[in-house]
């Protein structure tokens, strides 16, 4: 998944490269091609034909004044041709700058940061902390405690989504539950901010799992040796961490977060399953995009697909810049 | 379980590691500190438990706004919805469409990360950067963006409402992160096993196909679980491109199931634990290999 992107291809290409004379080498490397090219193809076809495609045209939405009203259509017999025009860059102008741009745009931009921002802390933090806690020598009934934790991961989302609204329901269990204990019990699936506040503690319930397992792998393949030596060498428990366990995870950690970071910010299902269109503060860019372009009438395609061409250049920028940021960091990240 | 998991890692140092760790001296920790990680531990499965078992239990509750009165599934408890569910609705017709769709997806979506994720591990290509660098990218794109002109590509395709577009859309959302996560996994077996493959005659395709697919298993199997669950629990794409409800996958027959019972949450419940039984199933049988294939190559090197 990470690093070790240099070893075995250099392995195999400069070794054997250098063996033989040069005629047979290119001849090699003609064939070694050959082969990465036939075994790379289906997908490459695939990736072009269906996401290039419909990227292209997405974006050439996002220049056209498109909905469902002016777009080429079939009612019935008839087809309508589309009538819609040319109009540059109004859309993303509107959308940044335009009237009421702060409660279209900004006011979900802003709530998208906070909700990347706390919940993959959150799948970390917890995550991290679940993994140490799984690793640690001579655990009793490990194996039950980690089949129990990844429940979460192995149900589909959207049927614990269903299971979470029931929970969070005016009179579900939870806010009995909290009644029964003599605290508030807010409107979880009504209230602005308590939508905004379950949507994170759903999303960090559905999310925890991949970074438990994940940093799970990474804390078993820290050589044993390295905690032994720290031991020897009268290093606290938390010595240890900051200056073994830590840097030993870098490389896991950065992908983790990376994906993390990309599938949170696209998290699509949660938000769209817990609220639909009911919770218009609690959308988060996707799912707003979404409801432009689906889920209200007439249908607005270029708004929608320029929502979606700026949250992916916002990805694109963020994921240059980790990639920077690492490199400084002499991590040999993923990408 | 771990240290199996431990010992089974193709990689070369892992076993020597493993040794050590039975040293009693760091075993032996204080009664509290492990009494209070049993503590953690038992409250973090319970929360990971609890709402799936509250799912089920409200599920055997006969009257549709139990869920709001709990104490009274107690006594009443039936499997009256399951029966209900599986002899009255389309749930067992959905659940084939569900099985066509996400076994399709998985077999070819597992070949071909399997290839593709070959190729860049063992074959340094020009454009193999530029190819790590978009299935990165691809990740990255919203629904929104792709769902409007997918639409049109398929329905001149003719493949609206058939089970091809679905495993097709899937493939782009499961490939790329399935050859990114095999690359890390072929990364870990060593290159001596191809050279070994090619002095012996195979050709790339072979020594891929006979040597390396085999030791690959472990990676194989996270790859195909996760290309089957994001199948199995899509809902956006299923939702715009099937429109009959003969084809519906399961994560769209329970949203239709929403608003054709509006209240009935009961059947609601049963169908959603239905749907969750097999997927998590497979779940478990790949879970051991979970660990060893998610971060192999994230953690060599």
């Amino acid at each position: 998944m990470t690093v070790a992107v240099e070893r075995p291809a250099a392995a195999s290409g400069g070794d054997r490269g250098r063996r033989p004379g040069p005629v047979t080498r290119l001849k090699n490397a003609y064939h070694k091609h050959w082969y990465a090219y036939a075994m790379i193809a289906p997908v490459v076809v695939v990736l072009a034909v269906i996401v290039l495609y419909p990227l292209v045209r997405g974006f050439y939405l996002t220049l056209t004044d498109a909905n469902s009203l002016n777009s080429a259509r079939t009612i019935g017999v008839n087809h309508i041709d589309a009538t819609y025009t040319f109009v540059g860059l109004d859309n993303y102008a509107d959308i940044l700058w335009g009237p009421t741009s702060y409660d279209r745009f900004w006011s979900h931009f802003i709530w998208t940061i906070v909700w990347t921002a706390a919940c993959v802390a959150l799948h970390y933090g917890i995550g991290l902390g679940l993994a140490l806690l799984l690793n640690q020598k001579g655990l009793r009934g490990r194996t039950a405690y980690r089949m129990m934790l990844i429940l979460p991961w192995a149900v589909p989302t959207f049927v614990t989504v269903f299971a979470w609204r029931f929970m969070l329901a005016d009179a579900g269990v939870v806010n009995t539950t909290l009644d029964a204990i003599g605290l508030p019990s807010p409107a979880w699936l009504e209230d602005p901010l308590f939508q905004q506040l379950a949507a994170i503690m759903v999303n960090t319930w559905c999310g925890v799992p991949f970074m438990m397992v994940s940093l799970l792998g990474g804390l078993q393949s820290i050589d044993s040796t390295l905690y032994e030596a720290a031991e020897m060498d009268g290093a606290s428990t938390w010595q240890q961490f900051r200056n073994v366990t830590l840097p030993g995870l870098r490389s896991v950690s950065s992908t983790v977060v990376l994906l993390g970071v990309i599938w949170t910010f696209n998290q699509f299902a949660i938000i769209f399953l817990l609220f639909g269109n009911t919770a218009p503060d609690a959308q988060i860019l996707v799912t707003w995009a979404y409801y432009l372009g689906f889920g209200q009438t007439p249908r607005d395609y270029a708004q929608s697909a320029t929502y979606g061409v700026l949250l992916l250049s916002l990805l694109i920028v963020f994921t240059s810049v980790y990639r920077r940021w690492l490199n400084r960091n002499d991590v040999q990240a993923a990408i | 379980m771990s240290t199996q998991t431990l010992t089974k890692t193709p990689g070369p140092d892992r076993t020597g590691t493993a040794v050590p760790r039975h040293a009693p001296r760091r075993g032996r920790r204080s009664r509290t500190a492990s009494a209070a990680s049993h503590a953690v531990l038992v409250v973090a499965s319970l929360v990971a438990l609890f709402p799936i078992g509250w799912l089920v239990f409200l599920s055997l509750g006969p009257d549709k706004d139990d869920y709001l009165h709990p104490s009274r599934i107690l006594d009443t408890a039936t499997l009256s919805n399951y029966s209900f569910v599986l002899q009255h609705t389309n749930f067992l017709k959905w659940l084939g469409n569900t099985l066509i769709v996400s076994g399709g997806t998985t077999v070819i979506g597992v070949l071909t990360a399997a290839t593709s994720g070959y190729a860049v591990s063992r074959m340094r290509f020009p454009g193999y950067r530029k190819f790590m660098w978009v299935l990165l990218v691809t990740q990255m794109f919203p629904v929104a963006v792709l769902m409007v002109p997918m639409y049109v590509i398929l329905s001149d395709l003719g493949l609206i409402d058939t089970y091809a577009a679905l495993i097709l859309v899937y493939l782009t959302t499961a490939v790329p992160y399935c050859a990114w996560l095999m690359k890390g996994y072929f990364d870990t077996i060593p290159m001596e096993i191809d050279e070994a493959g090619r002095v012996d005659g195979l050709s790339p395709f072979g020594t891929f196909w006979r040597l390396i697919l085999p030791l690959a298993r472990p990676g194989l199997a996270v790859a195909a679980f996760y290309t089957m669950i994001t199948a199995w629990s899509e809902v956006a794409f299923a939702n715009a491109f099937l429109l009959d409800d003969q084809k519906y996958t399961l994560a769209v027959g329970l949203q239709s199931f929403i608003s054709q019972h509006d209240a009935q949450r009961h059947y609601m419940a049963a169908t959603a634990v239905l749907i969750a039984v097999p997927i998590s199933a497979v779940f478990y049988l790949v879970q051991k290999n979970l660990v060893t294939g998610l971060t192999a190559g994230g953690t060599k090197g």
